[in-house]
C-alpha cells in the first residue's frame, strides 16, 4: 500500500469516527431538544407569569422586566399570587383535597392492581396474553368518551339505576353522579391499567423459586408474601402509585364531568383561574405550586433509591 | 474417593438397619406425562446419596416432592418414620440447596442465612450465634454485609448451603450444587461439602447430572433414567459392574461386545462374539444358559495395548490398526480399528515420556490388544 493511500484511508477512518459520534450526539440530543422546547420553555414562561401581576390587557399580566428611566433593567418579582394561595384557605383546601383523592385513588388502585398483576404473571403465555391485552384495550378508545360513557351508567335514569330499579331491587334511583364515589370510580378505572403494567413488568422478573426457597425455609404463605414479595415488587408498586397518583392529582376532565360542581380538586381551579377569572397569573402560580407538590416527594425517592443502590 | 468413616459399617447391607428416608411407591405425572414411575429408596442416616441421570430423568421432581413442593400422584414419603406426604413444605424437617441458589436478593448474607432461623422463632442472640458460627464455617465472615449481587459464583454458592444447613434439617436437598461453577472451583467445592457432611452428620441427597461429581462425593448413587432407578450402589460398584448397557455407557465409558454365552459356570463365562467369533473369558460366575444372548462390556482403561504379540491365548485378545490417537497428556485415549469393522476405545496412561514426540504407539500401526479376565462384565440387557 503506498503512503498516500495509507494517509487516506487514516483520514476516512477519522472522518467516518467523526460522524458516527456527531450521529449520537444527534440521536441524544433531539429528545433534549424537544424537552427543552416544549417542556422546560414554558415552565420558565408559566413561572414568569407566576411572579407577574394581573392586568385587564393582553397579554392579562404585567411584564417582569421593565427599563427604568435611566436606562437600567428593572426585574419586578411579585410573590403576591404565592402568597394569596396560602392566605385563601380555598387553595390549601383545595390541594390538600386533591392529594387526598389521588392517594385513595392510588391506594384502591394499588390494592385492585397488585392481585391481578400477579395472576396475570402467573397464568399460561397464551392466556397471559389475551389478559394483557384487554388491559391495554381501553386505551383504543378515548378517555372522554369513557368518562361520558360512565356517565350514561352512573345517572339517576342511567344503566346502573334503571337496571336495579327493574329487577326491583330499589324503587328509587341511588345518586351516584356528581358525587365523590363517582371521581373515585372514574380515575381508578381510568388510571389502574398504569398500575397494573408497571406491576406486571416487575413481577415478570420475579423468580419462583425464591418463594419456594422461603417456604423451605419455613415461611408461611403470608409470611412469604410479606418478607419476599412485597419488598421485591417495591419497585413495581413506586412506579405504578407514582404513575396513578401524579396525573391523578392534577386530574380535570373526570372530577368535572363525573364529580360536577361537588368536587374541588385542583385541575378545576386552575381551569376556573384561566377561563373563568382570566387571572394567569394566580393560574400560574397554582400551577407552579402544584408541581412543587408533585416533585418534592419524588425528588425524595429518586435520593433515597440513588442512596440505596450506592450502598 | 468416596469415603465416610462413620458409615464404614454400610448400613444398607444390614437387613436390621432402619432407614432414614423411606420412598415408596411414589409417582408424579404431569397430564400424560409420567416424570416419576413408582420409585422406591430407602436411604440411611448420615448418607451422601446421589440421584444421577440426564435432564428429564425425573430426579428433580422426585427432590421437589422430598421438599414438598411437589404432590406425589401415588406413594408415600417418610423421613425418620413421619409420613410427609400431608406435610406442607414450610414444615418439613429438610431444607434445599437450590441450583440457582435462590437467595434473597434484597437481603444480606447475614440475612439471607437468618431467615430461616427467625421463621423458627429463635431469640435474637441465638439467631446471631448460629449464624455467625455457620458464617465462619463457610469461611464468609468479611462478606457478611454484602448483598448476594456482591458476591462471586462460588460464594453465593457457599451461602445457599449455609442457609440451608444453619436449620440443622434432618435432610438435606442439594439440586446441581455445583452446576454453577467452573471447574477448578468444582473440584474444591466437592471436598468442602464432603468435609461439612462429615463434620454435621447431616443426611445429604444430592441431584446431579455429572457422573464425576457423584462418584467424588457419594456414599450410593443411584441412577435414574426415565422416571425410575435402573441401579443403585456404592460408586465402585456402580463402575465395576454395571448391570446394564445403559449403565456402561452412562458412568464412563465402555467398548460393548455383542454375543453369545459358550460356557457358564460358578467360576466362569466365555461368551462368542457374534461379530468375529472371538471368545470372551469372563471370570465372574453367572447362572446364564448356553446360547443367551449377551453383551460383554470392557472399559477402555482395562484394556492393554501393545506392539508385540502378548503370549498365545485363545481368548481375550484382539487385534487391529491405531486409527486414531487423542494425547490428554497423563493419558492418551486410542482408537483402534478391527479387522471386522469395529472400534475399539483404549485408555492408556502415559507412564513414560515419549522420546522425540513419538507415542507409545503411531497412527496405522498393528496392536495388540488384551486384557484380564477380571475386566470384563457380562451384561443381559
Amino acid at each position: 500500500m503506498s503512503e498516500a493511500s495509507q494517509i487516506s484511508n487514516s483520514l476516512v477512518k477519522n472522518l467516518s469516527y467523526k460522524l458516527q459520534s456527531s450521529w449520537k450526539t444527534l440521536v441524544v440530543g433531539i429528545p433534549y431538544i424537544w424537552l427543552f422546547i416544549f417542556f422546560l420553555v414554558p415552565f420558565f414562561i408559566v413561572l414568569k407569569i407566576s411572579f407577574a401581576e394581573s392586568l385587564i390587557a393582553s397579554p392579562p399580566f404585567s411584564s417582569l422586566f421593565q427599563w427604568a428611566e435611566d436606562g437600567a433593567l428593572q426585574i419586578r418579582v411579585l410573590f403576591d399570587n404565592f402568597a394569596y394561595l396560602w392566605e385563601d384557605e380555598l387553595y390549601i383546601t383545595t390541594y390538600i383535597n386533591s392529594v387526598k383523592v389521588a392517594f385513595i385513588s392510588t391506594l384502591i388502585c394499588l390494592i385492585i392492581g397488585y392481585p391481578m398483576a400477579y395472576a396475570i404473571v402467573r397464568s399460561s403465555p397464551t392466556k397471559k396474553n389475551i389478559l394483557l391485552m384487554l388491559i391495554i384495550l381501553p386505551f383504543w378508545t378515548s378517555f372522554l368518551l369513557r368518562v361520558y360513557a360512565w356517565m350514561g351508567l352512573l345517572a339517576d335514569q342511567g344503566t346502573i339505576n334503571n337496571l336495579l330499579i327493574w329487577l326491583g331491587i330499589i324503587d328509587q334511583p341511588i345518586r351516584m353522579l356528581y358525587t365523590q364515589f363517582a371521581v373515585y370510580l372514574g380515575i381508578v378505572y381510568s388510571y389502574l391499567p398504569f398500575m397494573i403494567l408497571p406491576l406486571y413488568a416487575n413481577m415478570e422478573k420475579l423468580d419462583i423459586t425464591l418463594h419456594e426457597a422461603a417456604a423451605d425455609l419455613g415461611a408461611k404463605p403470608i409470611t412469604t408474601f410479606l418478607t419476599v414479595t412485597l419488598p421485591m415488587t417495591m419497585p413495581g408498586i413506586i412506579a405504578g402509585s407514582l404513575l396513578v397518583f401524579i396525573p391523578a392529582t392534577g386530574e380535570y376532565v373526570i372530577p368535572d364531568l363525573l364529580g360536577g360542581g361537588n368536587s374541588l380538586m385542583i385541575g378545576k381551579v386552575l381551569y376556573n383561574e384561566f377561563n373563568n377569572n382570566h387571572d394567569w397569573p394566580v393560574a400560574s402560580a397554582v400551577a407552579i405550586a402544584l408541581l412543587i407538590v408533585l416533585v418534592a416527594p419524588m425528588m425524595l425517592y429518586q435520593h433515597i433509591q440513588s442512596k440505596e443502590s450506592e450502598s | 474417593m468416596s469415603k465416610d468413616p462413620k458409615l464404614a459399617h454400610r448400613p444398607w447391607l444390614d437387613p436390621e438397619a432402619e432407614p432414614y428416608i423411606k420412598i415408596q411407591g411414589i409417582t408424579k405425572r404431569f397430564g400424560d406425562f409420567t416424570a416419576v414411575d413408582n420409585v422406591d429408596l430407602d436411604i440411611y442416616k448420615g448418607e451422601l446419596f446421589c440421584w444421577l441421570g440426564g435432564s428429564g430423568c425425573g430426579k428433580s421432581t422426585l427432590l421437589r416432592m422430598l421438599a414438598g413442593f411437589e404432590t406425589p400422584t401415588a406413594g408415600k414419603i417418610f423421613i425418620d418414620g413421619v409420613e410427609m406426604n400431608d406435610i406442607p413444605a414450610y414444615e418439613r424437617p429438610v431444607n434445599m440447596m437450590f441450583q440457582s441458589y435462590a437467595l434473597f436478593p434484597h437481603m444480606t448474607v447475614e440475612k439471607n442465612i437468618a431467615y430461616g432461623l427467625v421463621r423458627d422463632g429463635l431469640d435474637k442472640a441465638t439467631i446471631q450465634s448460629k449464624v455467625e458460627e455457620i458464617i465462619d464455617m463457610v469461611e464468609l465472615t468479611q462478606f457478611s454485609k454484602r448483598k448476594p449481587h456482591q458476591l462471586s459464583g462460588g460464594q453465593r454458592q457457599r451461602v445457599a448451603l449455609a442457609r440451608a444447613l444453619v436449620k440443622q434439617p434432618k435432610v438435606l436437598l442439594l439440586d446441581e450444587p455445583l452446576g454453577a461453577l467452573d471447574k477448578r472451583l468444582r473440584e474444591q467445592t466437592q471436598y468442602e461439602l464432603m468435609n461439612i457432611q462429615d463434620q454435621l452428620g447431616v443426611t445429604f441427597i444430592v441431584v446431579t447430572h455429572d457422573q464425576e461429581e457423584a462418584m467424588t462425593l457419594s456414599t450410593r448413587i443411584a441412577i435414574m433414567d426415565k422416571g425410575k432407578f435402573i441401579q443403585t450402589g456404592t460408586p465402585t460398584e456402580i463402575y465395576e459392574t454395571p448391570d446394564s448397557r445403559f449403565i456402561a455407557n452412562f458412568i464412563g465409558s465402555a467398548n460393548i461386545f455383542e454375543g453369545h454365552v459358550v460356557e457358564s459356570g460358578k467360576e466362569h463365562v466365555l461368551v462368542r462374539s457374534t461379530r468375529d467369533q472371538s471368545l470372551f473369558y469372563i471370570d465372574h460366575g453367572s447362572d446364564l444358559q448356553e446360547n443367551a444372548k449377551v453383551w460383554v462390556a470392557i472399559r477402555p482403561e482395562k484394556i492393554k495395548i501393545s506392539k508385540s504379540p502378548p503370549e498365545q491365548s485363545d481368548h481375550n485378545q484382539l487385534i487391529g490398526t491405531v486409527d486414531d490417537i487423542g494425547y490428554l497428556g497423563k493419558l492418551s485415549n486410542y482408537k483402534v480399528l478391527l479387522d471386522n469393522g469395529k472400534i475399539i476405545d483404549i485408555t492408556y496412561p502415559n507412564q513414560v515420556r515419549p522420546k522425540s514426540g513419538d507415542h507409545l504407539v503411531d497412527w496405522e500401526e498393528k496392536v495388540y490388544l488384551s486384557w484380564d479376565a477380571s475386566s470384563a462384565v457380562v451384561l443381559t440387557h
